[in-house]
């Protein structure tokens, strides 16, 4: 039995392409809303991921160190490691900052990392280039969608720094690329002022009658060191024992009543769920839309293609073609239209994410969802065209 | 009387209701048989139209009795449910413009009626291929209907009527479009189907040319039929077709000279 539908498209190839290719379009940006989706939680994870912890000690309520700011004595670490079960327990500061880079600024989220080796927490787990940090201060590893490459000198506040080492993938959870310094670095350039405010500061303490303590003169100076040092960090990462359950170290830290520890399943939850909760309900939002669209788009170029062919459609008809036979071309057309705009929106979107700033993910089971919806609208669309299809008089073929 | 080709008897059609009621066809008798080829003539509105569609069960009758095919298929209401297959199996269509399916080459233009009705591709694309050679369209057989001339098309458009060799076909202004000569070839090819596939054929016409070439031929005027003898001249002959154009430009040029007449008395 002859097709009926193929043998229309391959009469009317050039039409079918070119509305194919603009569906396409349509359906690769729907794909690549996906991928930014996709992209948005793959960051939050990445960064939970590449640090190396299995639990995040914070200030006491709040979602720190990534969703909120927190910050937990510098000492207190110590104390962490004595717990039964830790493995592994390290200082980390986080900043998202712009750093210089020759005329140009460059976002980042900036991690201060204690001093230890690789494999400590919070450390970047691999390198692409170059070696870890070995010194204390002014050596970088930064992340390769930074721009930097390896002796490239960046500027984070006064301080001028190195890069030794390069990584890939290692992003904050908005995204952004990481530059790892040592923590001492971190802390200074956490809250460090500019240089007329350290002054006026200084001459204020000095002013003050409060600190001129007669045989003390240092005493000011000790005062200003002290309000400029900054002794905190942002958490604790621990990383456990195997023999010990996330709870059997988890839950001493919490009866401590000033520290809230996260498993790596609330942090995933409050990066995922809360963090990027609103992007991926606007994002979810924009999808159905553009499904939407995309349906009223197949189902009217459907529609306009089967009026084009209401006398052929009569004649039919009139000699005996079935129903079925009918709508069975018309839901093929409109099935073939949607693969080809399927095709050419996955080309699209697969050739367009790498050119986005921020990582989009594509993976395939949305492209299969993806196909799913496009064949599931393509089968709704065409129903409109079908039922007036049914409806064509087979007398206006004799007019 | 033998219920071979078509037969209508009584056949009536009404649009409206009420006082709004219009009967198109009253009481219409018709009978083609087997190798028979009819003319179906008459002015505009007299019904030609409504009773083709009739015949060709497209659309309703009201009241009244057909046999095709020695089965009655109505008898004041339709006696087969399924009308489609009808159409598909027992009778042939021939348009006045050949509506061909223009993504269908000529062959599967033709081919694609015995498809549907089950019979194997190439089963039908060989009796396709028999058909347009009979008709003498076979070099076109791969041509796509766009490619086509008019006189190309129509014959293919009337192997299509033809292929799967149905009782009747209803042939509706098949020359309107054509020139004198080809409108003859049409005629004379549809007269040697007929013979030769013992097919009852009507023919639908406003087409002076051709009008003298039916035996018979049946005049309806405001929804009524009445038959009468026709020439039956020979399309074959050279003289006559000679005879049936001159007659034909006889009647343009006189019809020409009235409304010219006419024209100068009034102003």
């Amino acid at each position: 039995m002859i097709n009926l539908a193929v043998r229309d498209i391959l009469h009317n190839w050039g039409k079918f392409i070119f509305t194919g290719i603009g569906l396409g379009l349509l359906i690769g940006v729907t794909l690549t809303m996906a991928g930014v989706y996709r992209g948005l939680v793959d960051d939050g994870r990445v960064l939970i991921d590449t640090s190396g912890a299995d639990l995040w000690v914070v200030q006491q309520d709040t979602l720190g160190p990534y969703a909120e700011p927190s910050s937990v004595p510098d000492d207190l670490w110590r104390s962490v490691r004595t717990i039964p079960g830790v493995a592994q327990a390290a200082n980390v500061t986080y900043l998202t900052m712009q750093v210089r880079k020759e005329d140009e600024d460059v976002r980042v989220m900036v991690a201060g990392i204690a001093a230890g080796g690789p494999g400590t927490p919070g450390w970047p787990p691999h390198l692409v280039a170059g070696r870890q940090i070995t010194r204390s201060h002014y050596e970088a590893v930064a992340d390769i969608a930074t721009g930097f490459r390896l002796g490239d000198r960046l500027k984070i506040r006064r301080n001028h720094y190195t890069v030794v080492g390069l990584t890939r993938r290692m992003v904050s959870s908005s995204g952004d690329p990481m530059v790892f310094i040592p923590l001492k670095d971190a802390q200074e350039a956490q809250f460090l002022k500019d240089n007329d405010a350290i002054l006026m500061q200084k001459r204020r303490t000095r002013a003050n009658p409060t600190f001129s303590f007669p045989g003390k003169p240092d005493l000011p100076d000790a005062i200003i060191t002290l309000q400029t040092a900054n002794n905190y960090v942002n958490a604790i990462l621990i990383r456990i024992r195997p023999e010990f359950t996330l709870e059997e170290v988890a839950e001493p830290i919490r009866r401590w009543k000033r520290l809230t520890v996260y498993d790596r399943v609330q942090m995933e939850d409050i990066l995922v769920g809360k963090l990027i909760a609103t992007s991926a309900e606007q994002i979810g939002l924009f999808l159905i839309i553009l499904a939407i669209v995309s349906a009223a788009i197949v189902a009217f170029i459907i529609y306009t293609l089967t009026m084009d062919k209401i006398r052929e459609i009569a004649v039919l008809k009139l000699i005996g073609t079935r129903n079925r036979t009918i709508a069975g071309m018309i839901l093929q057309q409109s099935l073939m239209l949607g693969v080809i705009g399927f095709v050419v929106g996955k080309i699209s979107a697969t050739f367009a994410a790498p050119l986005f700033p921020k990582y989009v993910l594509l993976i395939p089971i949305d492209s299969m969802l993806g196909f799913l919806a496009v064949l599931v609208i393509c089968i709704l669309s065409s129903i409109i065209a079908i039922r007036m299809a049914l409806k064509i008089d087979p007398a206006e073929a004799i007019g | 009387m033998s219920n071979r080709g078509i037969r209508i008897e009584n056949l009536s059609k009404r649009f409206g209701k009420g006082e709004a009621a219009v009967f198109t066809l009253k009481n219409v008798n018709m009978q083609v048989a087997p190798g028979e080829v009819v003319g179906l003539i008459g002015p505009s509105g007299s019904g030609k139209s409504t009773l083709l569609k009739c015949l060709g069960a497209v659309i309703d009758p009201t009241s009244g009795r057909m046999t095709l095919d020695n089965e009655t298929i109505f008898d004041n209401g339709w006696k087969l449910r399924d009308l489609r297959a009808l159409r598909r199996d027992k009778i042939g269509f021939v348009f006045q413009a050949p509506y061909l399916i223009p993504f269908l080459d000529a062959t599967d233009n033709v081919a694609l009626l015995p498809m549907l009705a089950g019979v194997s591709d190439d089963e039908a694309r060989k009796r396709a291929l028999e058909l347009l050679a009979a008709l003498d369209v076979q070099h076109r057989a791969r041509a796509m209907p766009a490619q086509l001339s008019g006189g190309e098309q129509q014959r293919v458009a009337i192997a299509r009527g033809l292929v799967n060799r149905p009782p009747v076909i209803l042939a509706d202004e098949p020359t309107a479009p054509l020139d004198s000569q080809r409108a003859l070839a049409v005629i004379r090819i549809l007269n040697t189907m007929a013979r030769q596939f013992e097919t009852a054929i009507i023919v639908v016409t406003h087409d002076e040319k051709i009008i003298p070439t039916f035996k018979r031929i049946y005049h309806i005027r405001d929804g009524v039929t009445h038959e009468e003898a026709g020439e039956g001249r020979s399309t074959d002959n050279p003289s006559h077709i000679k005879n049936m154009m001159c007659s034909c430009l006889a009647k343009k040029v006189r019809k020409w000279i009235f409304c010219t007449v006419n024209q100068s008395i009034s102003i």
